[in-house]
């Protein structure tokens, strides 16, 4: 009883909402939405692109997991900016009232700016796509880490902070061996946020700088008019960013646990 | 001289309006080797007065002295066992306890440091859980893990706030015999906060009561000069033990205002109901 609870909650409810959405889907490439290409028709130009998903056939056209995979190279180096330059300005507004005066109303004026603003900046700043890129990603998305950081930081109980004064732990001790594992999981949570905006800043950095990587290839196919290929970006865009945020969650919630 | 000496020491908490006074012209000398307790209501500001002695507090005026030099910030030369046992969660037993190790002994090897850890995780029967970490493990156990951190930095003087408070009677009176037991190899200096009043008297060489807040103060000292080891049972016949808490319970009493003008009489600390009605 309660496994076929499981299978229905799990299985039959999901497949159902995805039956409907393509559906709906048919329906419109039928109907309103003339240049909407069916579900099949979807299937029938992007199959190449996923039974062959590391093929090079030429710049343009690649398999879709080789794509994704320069995507996510990108991705990873603007993250890894984000994170290197989110947590020491994370710890530095939660440790000191006289940093989080001076900058915190600078950082809530940058935080709201869009990719598509940033980039421009970039590729002036460092004449090249790849550079101006990794600028973006770092810089729109370090700002949960920012904050949740800074939170973390804030919220580490009181306790914690006597034993390393009881036992006089130097301050990298300090730092390291008690005010970083006591912000981690809060800082996790900000690392989740940060990794699902560098994702989604990824797709507009390549197509303005036409870096190759799924956004690009979106674009691109959009130009040659292959809107097929746009579908089949997104959902390969969507289903990245998911299984990122799982994993994210997983090693959150694991986190949580030895924390308790 | 002795070990630890605080004279007119006065805390208070808040600015003006809000403004409460806690503790009031604390005096106290403790000699080195002396087991003492001291007693008091919830509230009163005991682990205020434990945390000026560990150096984590600074008093507003009177000075408070460990052999003889000014207590100016928290040093290994104390060791704290704190009321909510303050364990790192994302640290093992073992973890927990080398990392004071390794802060206090840096020059040791790293085989000595690991011993020396391995040697006070035994001390307090905690060896089979050595790779544990403080969520796995009981409240009882947690205490342990508490006192072996605060002993393994071998300090001067022991200092432990309501060590036993959150563990059942059971628990309590085989931690109870674990600490006298390792205050009698060593012969360390302790002070030891506590509600119970019995637990004083079973452990300490003296009693010194901390009145009814605010303004809290202590009271005279009572000294225990019942021989040791003292025997749970054995001792609550022995008439010499009811004076003692008797004395103590009657200044504790006598301190509460609620309990002066006689409404309502609310102890804190846990006292048989008898008594608190035969103290009045
Ligand atoms: N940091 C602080 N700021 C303001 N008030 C405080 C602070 N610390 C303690 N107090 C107040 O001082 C008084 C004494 O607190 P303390 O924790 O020392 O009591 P206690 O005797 O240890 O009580 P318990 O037996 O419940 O542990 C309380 O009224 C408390 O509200
Ligand atoms: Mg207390």
């Amino acid at each position: 009883m309660k496994n076929f609870r499981f299978k229905f909650d799990w299985v039959v409810l999901p497949a159902i909402g995805l039956a409907l959405v393509l559906a709906i889907w048919s329906a419109s490439s039928e109907t309103w939405a003339g240049k909407l290409p069916s579900p099949g028709q979807t299937w029938d130009k992007s199959k190449l692109y996923i039974t062959e998903p590391f093929a090079h056939r030429g710049v343009q056209d690649q398999g879709i997991v080789r794509f994704t995979l320069y995507s996510l190279i990108l991705v990873a180096k603007g993250y890894a900016l984000a994170l290197l330059l989110g947590v020491p300005l994370g710890f530095c507004l939660g440790l000191s009232d006289f940093f989080t005066r001076t900058f915190d109303p600078i950082f809530q004026i940058l935080r709201p700016v869009s990719p598509l603003a940033w980039l421009p900046l970039g590729l002036v700043l460092f004449h090249k796509n790849e550079p101006a890129a990794i600028f973006t990603i770092a810089i729109c998305a370090m700002w949960p880490t920012v904050l949740n950081t800074a939170v973390g930081v804030r919220s580490i109980p009181q306790d914690y902070l006597n034993v390393a004064r009881v036992l006089s732990l130097s301050r990298t001790r300090t730092l390291f061996s008690v005010l970083l594992p006591a912000a981690l999981p809060y800082m996790f949570t900000g690392f989740r946020l940060s990794l699902g905006i560098a994702w989604l800043v990824i797709v507009a950095a390549e197509m303005l700088t036409g870096i190759p990587g799924v956004g690009n290839f979106l674009y691109q196919e959009y130009n040659s008019g292959i809107f097929e290929h746009i579908l089949l970006c997104i959902i390969t865009i969507g289903i990245v960013g998911f299984a990122m945020d799982r994993i994210m969650s997983i090693v959150e919630n694991n986190l949580k646990r030895v924390f308790a | 001289m002795p070990l630890l000496e605080l004279s007119k020491v006065c805390k208070g908490f808040g600015y003006n309006g809000s403004r409460v006074e806690v503790l009031k012209d604390i005096n106290l000398e403790i000699e080195q080797g002396e087991f003492v307790a001291i007693v008091g209501y919830s509230g009163a500001g005991k682990s205020t007065l434990i945390s000026m002695i560990a150096g984590l507090l600074a008093p507003d005026s009177g000075s408070l002295r460990l052999e003889g030099k000014p207590i100016t910030r928290p040093g290994p030369d104390r060791g704290v066992v704190f009321q909510n046992y303050s364990l790192l969660p994302w640290k093992s037993v073992f973890g927990n306890i080398y990392l004071a190790v390794d802060q206090v002994f840096p020059d040791w090897t790293k085989a000595n440091k690991t011993e020396h850890a391995e040697r006070y995780i035994e001390m307090v029967n905690l060896t089979p859980a050595r790779n544990k970490r403080p969520n796995e493990l009981s409240g009882g156990m947690r205490q342990r893990v508490a006192l072996a951190r605060a002993l393994a930095v071998e300090p001067r003087i022991l200092l432990m706030d309501e060590p036993l408070g959150a563990l059942d009677a059971l628990t309590r009176a085989t931690l109870q015999d674990e600490i006298e037991r390792i205050w009698r190899r060593d012969q360390k200096t302790v002070v030891m906060i506590t509600n119970d009043v019995d637990e004083g008297i079973l452990l300490a060489d003296r009693i010194v009561p901390l009145s009814h807040g605010p303004r809290a103060t202590l009271g005279p000292s009572v000294e225990v000069n019942l021989p040791r080891p003292r025997d749970r049972k054995a001792m609550n016949h022995d008439p010499r033990f009811q004076k003692i808490r008797a004395e103590v319970i009657h200044y504790l009493l006598g301190s509460n205002p609620r309990i002066r003008r006689k409404t309502a009489p609310i102890p804190a600390f846990d006292v048989p109901l008898g008594l608190v009605r035969e103290a009045v």
